[in-house]
């Protein structure tokens, strides 16, 4: 920030900006302006164009579990920067930039609540913070989750948001796909589902490990999930992509994944799939 | 005739100057001998005090080097009685993924790993070690098969990457990986992974999850390639040797960081100097680990696996 916008920050009238900004959102893809309150009550969902934008841990929690209600999962500290890296900046400096500008730890949170009266351990993963990449505090944080869902008994839903591995953890967070993969072998030994939701993108190592291995799949609409980037591919095959590539309806129709749901759905769809799939209690 | 790579320069004029004495050599009036044999000691001293100290980068290029051995020449070389066995019985064969039936040192074992070929056609045919969902979806059966008849499982891992293709998308190619890797963990028998060259990403470690993971000397191990990581984070490609330090990519930094179990040693220059060389000490090396693991109960071994991934990155 330069001297001049510090000065201009600090007066009263300059405030106005802010304000305009708090009042209005504009839709990342059909670039209409909605009034907050309106888009936030449509569970951050475009009125004019259903485009189902990226939202945190917070209101996911808020959304799905009954009445909003939840008990947050703390999750073991990770080593901090394990490999000393640094790009053009440093990692632990990009660590402290997404947290100031998110308010959390790292990109993975956990909580316990109930969806339809019936207890379930769901864990979100937030694009907004360094672009949900998974080093070693994602994995730890999905293990403590995942091990939470066993103690207590309960479905573990998963919901995915990631560019992929963090690249700033090397092959430490390569090891976090078998390391997660191990969490839910466990979970499965103890009878318990595994619901995956995906959301938009959700791509790299993320896919192709815990993201692809639900007992169901659910994916929001037009969520883009793939492995490769389609640049990557682009570049390899020399070819343009198909329509609607690597987006969650074409995923359907290829038959990678069970139901694309609009976000009004979810508590619904997963209480049922819950009632159908959880241990049924001794009457 | 090998080839030379940018860093081994000096190497190269030397052996070339040494060549040409050869040539010369049937003169008889000429005493060279000496001149050779000092070259050729001088030229091997500088090929190992550069492979003492290669750096991260200059190890891909040595992991990439289009004579180290690949697959075909390690079934040759350590394993007897090899019966290849193909398909995912579902869409094809891959040929970027091979697998089969062997017998090492007197014992029964499933060998699966990444072939890239070693000439135009056949690298065609191998598509360059990148293996799309069926080459996954075959390394799942077969580790499947092995698995109840009890027979261990040797990986040797050498690929760039998972294929990024249209058609890999559509046919899952995260989900394949995603279960490969999940199958390599489920194992009642041992498993001994093995990085030969280039550990790419997602498409090593559906192989590589592994009760032990060796490593040759100047193999790399990574989460992306080098230039992929500078692309991303340093927006150049040019930057690709300062990603491959940064991301501790070598043999040495990932014993450290108890990524992988055992180093294998490879001969002065690197495996494509002296191929055989380099193939038996990975074979002895396979032998130990497996010697190691054998006779150990179904629960044991996997349970020690789990144990072992899911500490990775603890500290």
């Amino acid at each position: 920030m330069s001297w001049l916008d510090r000065v201009r920050n600090a007066l009263p009238f300059g405030a106005k900006r802010d304000t305009a900004d708090n009042l209005w959102h504009k839709c990342r893809q059909c670039q209409q302006m909605v009034f907050v309150k309106e888009w936030e009550d449509n569970l951050n969902v475009c009125p004019r164009c259903d485009h189902h934008d990226r939202i945190g841990a917070k209101e996911r929690f808020a959304q799905l579990f009954d009445g909003g209600i939840h008990e947050l999962i703390a999750a073991p500290a990770a080593p901090e920067d394990p490999l000393k890296f640094r790009d053009t900046k440093k990692y632990v400096d990009r660590i402290k930039a997404a947290r100031a500008q998110t308010g959390d730890r790292d990109a993975y949170q956990n909580a316990f609540g109930r969806i339809a009266g019936q207890g379930v351990v769901i864990g979100v993963q937030d694009f907004a913070f360094m672009g949900g990449s998974m080093g070693v505090a994602v994995g730890e944080a999905f293990v403590a989750g995942v091990e939470n869902a066993i103690k207590r008994g309960v479905p573990y839903i998963a919901i995915t948001a990631a560019g992929g591995a963090r690249m700033q953890e090397g092959t430490l967070s390569l090891m976090q796909m078998p390391r997660a993969t191990v969490a839910l072998a466990r979970l499965r030994r103890a009878g318990l589902p595994y619901i995956v939701l995906l959301t938009d993108p959700t791509t790299g190592g993320v896919t192709a490990s815990y993201a692809m291995l639900g007992d169901v799949q659910i994916s929001e609409p037009k969520a883009l999930i793939g492995f490769a980037g389609q640049r990557v591919i682009e570049n390899t095959i020399r070819e343009k992509l198909p329509e609607g590539f690597q987006r969650a309806e074409y995923l359907l129709d290829h038959g990678m994944i069970d139901m694309v749901v609009h976000r009004k759905e979810l508590p619904e769809t997963l209480g049922r799939l819950i009632g159908y799939l959880a241990p049924e209690k001794a009457a | 005739m090998t080839a030379f790579l940018d860093f081994e320069k000096q190497v190269a004029a030397l052996d070339r100057q040494i060549a040409e004495l050869r040539d010369m050599g049937d003169d008889p009036t000429l005493n060279i001998d000496n001149d050779i044999a000092r070259l050729e000691d001088k030229s091997s001293k500088l090929l190992r005090d550069i492979y003492a100290k290669l750096t991260p980068w200059q190890k891909t290029q040595v992991a990439r080097h289009p004579d180290r051995p690949h697959f075909k020449h390690y079934v040759a070389g350590l394993f007897d009685d090899w019966m290849p066995l193909a398909g995912d019985r579902n869409f094809g064969d891959d040929q970027a993924i091979l697998g089969g039936l062997a017998r090492f040192r007197g014992r029964r074992v499933m060998v699966i790993g990444h072939e890239k070929g070693d000439d135009i056609p056949s690298r065609m045919k191998h598509n360059f070690g990148m293996a799309k969902p069926e080459g996954y979806r075959k390394a799942i059966r077969l580790m499947q098969l092995a698995d109840r008849f009890g027979l261990p499982v040797v990986t040797l891992v050498d690929t760039s990457g998972a294929f990024p293709g249209i058609q890999a998308e559509e046919r899952g190619q995260a989900e394949a990986i995603a279960r490969s890797t999940e199958q390599c963990l489920a194992l009642g028998v041992p498993m001994v992974a093995a990085i030969v060259g280039e550990g790419g990403s997602g498409g090593a470690i559906a192989l590589a999850a592994a009760n032990r993971v060796l490593m040759f000397e100047h193999a790399v191990y990574s989460v992306i390639s080098p230039e992929g990581c500078a692309s991303i984070l340093w927006r150049t490609s040019d930057k690709a040797a300062d990603a491959a330090a940064a991301m501790k990519m070598s043999a040495q930094d990932l014993l450290g960081l108890k990524i992988i179990d055992r180093i294998v040693a490879e001969p002065v220059g690197g495996a494509h100097r002296a191929p055989e060389v380099a193939i038996a000490s990975l074979g002895d090396a396979i032998a130990l680990e497996l010697d190691g693991l054998s006779g150990l109960p179904r629960d044991a071994i996997l349970a020690a696996r789990e144990e072992k991934f899911l500490a990775m990155g603890r500290g």
